[in-house]
């Protein structure tokens, strides 16, 4: 028998946690129908051998809906009577050490009157901050069971899936708070309006509460309401508002007045207020001075790595794919197909492989910021410089993703609750370099710059790539200051962040994103990347042309006429017409720019040396100099960093903002950027 | 309420750092505002204390309800505080 529950909880109670330690690596991310936002499911074994399926919802504070993450979550649970995906349960992670806040949210869930388990997380660190809670009471007070766990340790989950097996989950309603007096009588007759809409009694409770906090203005603009019952609670609003009740507020004073006693009955707090080791760490890491030189510190630090010790896995993946050529040319007789299987698959799908391992150590690298609490310090700490421009420290977070991918940076703008700040995030999230960038720069990087030492420490290489990654946020946050002027004029937006303890970063987490990033990686090249190389390899190749040298077969290809069609058009950033066909065939993904130089030269080049040093030593035929210099590598760099090169990133945009308009935006500005920038540099560069 | 206890109301922006104190109002405009202030359990009675400030003093970082909270000097000037 299939059993689905679904998962909700606070921003940082853990949440994410405990659905790894339910549901290991049986997960699949899909699209809640009909809306942008990704879902996460997942399958577990009850100890009677049952399967039971979880669904992730979005981390949210409350259901009152500031954020387009947070509806999702409200409408999934308001929905979920009556949608295809019910689900008989609901899992509610509570950070024990932060008992009251995220019992907010859990009060919310059980207005709604959904079957609910309360999984109180993160004991051990409740427990170090003098905080015991007696789960016995909290479950009787609660009205729902409760279980304590440890997700990171596993601790509590065999005792958490006993539970949901064996619960039988009441149906009357738990609902234990009591609203204001002044407000119960307003609050009640709107709720039975409601109901004899055909609203069930416990959405209906919710609704009212919505509707009479809400400000009058927005019944106007309400989705559903009549004529009729706007009157109504129109009436209502002016009479509470002449008694100068604070509407807004009530409820939740409420709920909190509610969760006091609640806590008083079974949380024990040694007040001990002890300046704890996280208050330790962020005296240093959220210092004046030091903040940001642990900041800039640790971003190149990161560089560093990237550029030394990773290259090390990178070469052998190299050495594995030439060998894997060299072998299959021994095996296969010598011709056409020899040549597709050598140069077009393995020469082109073997150059972008071998990045995975930067690409898997850069996700891991973020992966650690974000969970062990660093990510929220940087919000923190960069929050001035973002206002500046205009924008959120919650930006920031977002910006930082777009490092590893635009895609999930674009997708954790969700949390930004203001529209216009949130276009603006996602109009510059794609100028930061994200990993698909990497191949190319690392290509470009390694055969063209010198590995000199700066200072004795600091390789040349290594200088240039953080070159690259600055420059793309000094554009982005150039274009985020140009758009909040002009397109996206607006107020700042809320600033409120929690700053979570911090904490070791969970291995099962970090595991799941690496994992999860290698797969995707691994399909996009076994899919994508290899129909591009065989369609480019077949290109490149034909039509034969006979007794000419692999030059001049290449010259007189289809992809050597489209090279030699847009040659005029990139001529003036100093780019011939072998990087034309590249610039042309990773128009829809960057890292296609690699496996094309890759096939060409190969097709050209048979020898056994790396593809940068076939670009390096090529000399062209007609100035009897090397084709490419260092100013064209690092024009073709700047190039890569500010183009919009990314057929899934304009597809999330237009997903996300729902219309061609952002994405057309997007894809103009950025390649108008990229176009003139790079010609400036190349012209001043033939000054030089 | 006496002129001594009245006195000693300030905005959140303007306490030090380690100073603490009771919220007593929460005065802005938008209603929105108002409402995800205390949804993070900033309500009327709640104890607060300012832990520190951001490298370049805003925002600033202060602790309630057993959390740390980050927000921006201008939203915490809209919240006022009995201070201890």
């Amino acid at each position: 028998m299939l059993r689905t529950f679904s998962i909700i909880g606070n921003p940082n109670s853990g949440k994410t946690t405990v659905f790894n330690a339910l549901t290991g690596l049986k997960q699949k991310v899909g699209n809640y129908p009909g809306v942008t936002v990704e879902k996460k499911e997942g399958k577990f074994i009850l100890p009677n051998g049952d399967v039971a399926n979880l669904v992730d919802l979005p981390g949210t504070y409350s259901l009152t809906a500031f954020s387009p993450d947070e509806k999702i979550a409200t409408d999934v649970l308001l929905n979920h009577i009556n949608s295809s995906s019910k689900f008989e349960a609901i899992l509610c992670v509570v950070d024990a050490s932060n008992i009251e806040r995220n019992l907010f949210l859990l009060s919310q869930i059980i207005d709604l009157n959904i079957p609910c388990v309360v999984v109180l997380n993160m004991v051990d660190v409740a427990l170090k901050s003098g905080i015991t809670i007696d789960e016995d009471k909290l479950s009787k007070q609660l009205g729902v069971p409760v279980v304590k766990t440890i997700a990171q340790s596993k601790l509590g989950i065999d005792k958490l899936k006993e539970t949901l097996q064996n619960h039988i989950f009441p149906s009357k309603n738990l609902r234990k708070w009591k609203i204001d007096s002044v407000l119960q009588k307003e609050h009640s007759e709107i709720s039975q309006i409601l109901q004899k809409n055909n609203l069930d009694e416990s959405s209906a409770f919710h609704e009212a509460t919505q509707l009479l906090s809400m400000p009058t203005e927005e019944l106007l603009i309400h989705p559903w309401l009549t004529v009729d019952l706007i009157k109504i609670i129109r009436k209502k609003h002016e009479k509470l508002d002449f008694l100068e009740i604070d509407r807004g507020s009530a409820f939740i004073n409420s709920r909190y007045d509610w969760i006091k006693l609640v806590c008083d009955i079974s949380v024990k707090k040694k007040f001990t207020e002890i300046k704890n080791l996280s208050d330790k760490v962020d005296r240093i890491l959220t210092h004046k001075f030091f903040g940001f030189i642990f900041f800039f510190g640790i971003m190149t630090f990161m560089f560093q790595i990237m550029f030394s010790w990773v290259t090390i896995p990178m070469n052998w993946i190299n050495l594995f794919f030439n060998f894997l050529g060299t072998e299959i040319s021994k095996i296969l007789p010598s011709g056409q197909i020899e040549s597709l299987v050598v140069d077009g698959i393995i020469g082109g799908v073997g150059a972008v492989i071998s990045f995975l391992p930067q690409i898997v150590f850069l996700f891991l690298f973020l992966g650690i910021l974000e969970d062990s609490g660093y990510m929220a310090r940087a919000a923190f700490i960069m929050d001035k410089v973002m206002s500046k421009v205009g924008l959120h420290g919650k930006s920031f977070i977002p910006l930082l993703s777009s490092f590893a991918c635009a895609i999930p940076g674009i997708m954790a703008t969700r949390t930004i609750e203001n529209e216009k700040d949130r276009i603006t995030t996602m109009m510059i999230a794609p100028l930061m370099s994200c990993s698909a960038r990497i191949p190319v720069y690392t290509l470009m990087i390694g055969a063209f710059i010198p590995n000199n030492s700066i200072f004795g420490i600091i390789s040349l290489p290594a200088l240039i790539l953080v070159s690259l990654y600055m420059l793309g946020l000094l554009a982005a946050l150039v274009f985020g200051f140009i758009f909040k002027k002009t397109l996206l004029k607006g107020a700042t937006p809320l600033f409120l962040i929690e700053l979570p303890q911090y904490k070791m970063p969970s291995l099962r987490t970090l595991f799941q994103i690496m994992w999860e990033r290698s797969i995707i990686f691994l399909k996009r090249a076994g899919t994508f990347i290899l129909a591009v190389s065989i369609v480019l390899w077949f290109l490149a190749s034909y039509p034969k042309i006979e007794n000419a040298n692999p030059s001049e077969q290449l010259e007189k290809s289809f992809a050597g006429k489209i090279g030699k069609f847009i040659e005029p058009s990139i001529a003036p950033l100093g780019f011939d017409w072998k990087i034309g066909i590249g610039l042309v065939t990773s128009i829809l993904q960057r890292e296609v720019f690699v496996s094309t130089m890759g096939t060409i030269y190969n097709i050209e080049d048979d020898s056994n040396s790396s593809l940068g040093e076939k670009m390096r030593t090529e000399i062209n035929q007609q100035t009897g100099k090397p084709s490419f210099s260092i100013l064209t590598a690092i024009c073709l760099l700047v190039y890569y960093v500010l183009a919009m090169q990314c057929l899934s990133t304009i597809a999330v945009m237009k997903r996300e903002t729902n219309g061609w308009k952002w994405p057309a935006i997007q894809f103009s500005y950025m390649t108008l950027l990229a176009y003139f920038v790079t010609f400036l540099v190349y012209r001043i560069g033939v000054l030089i | 309420m006496s002129d001594k206890k009245l006195k000693n109301i300030f905005t959140l922006d303007l306490l030090n750092i380690d100073e603490s104190g009771i919220v007593t109002q929460i005065s802005h405009d938008s209603n929105s505002t108002r409402q995800r202030l205390l949804e993070m359990g900033l309500t009327i009675g709640t104890k607060v204390q300012v832990i520190r400030f951001a490298p370049l003093g805003d925002p600033i970082e202060i602790s309630l309800r057993g959390y740390r909270l980050s927000l921006r000097k201008n939203e915490a000037h809209g919240i006022l505080i009995q201070k201890d």
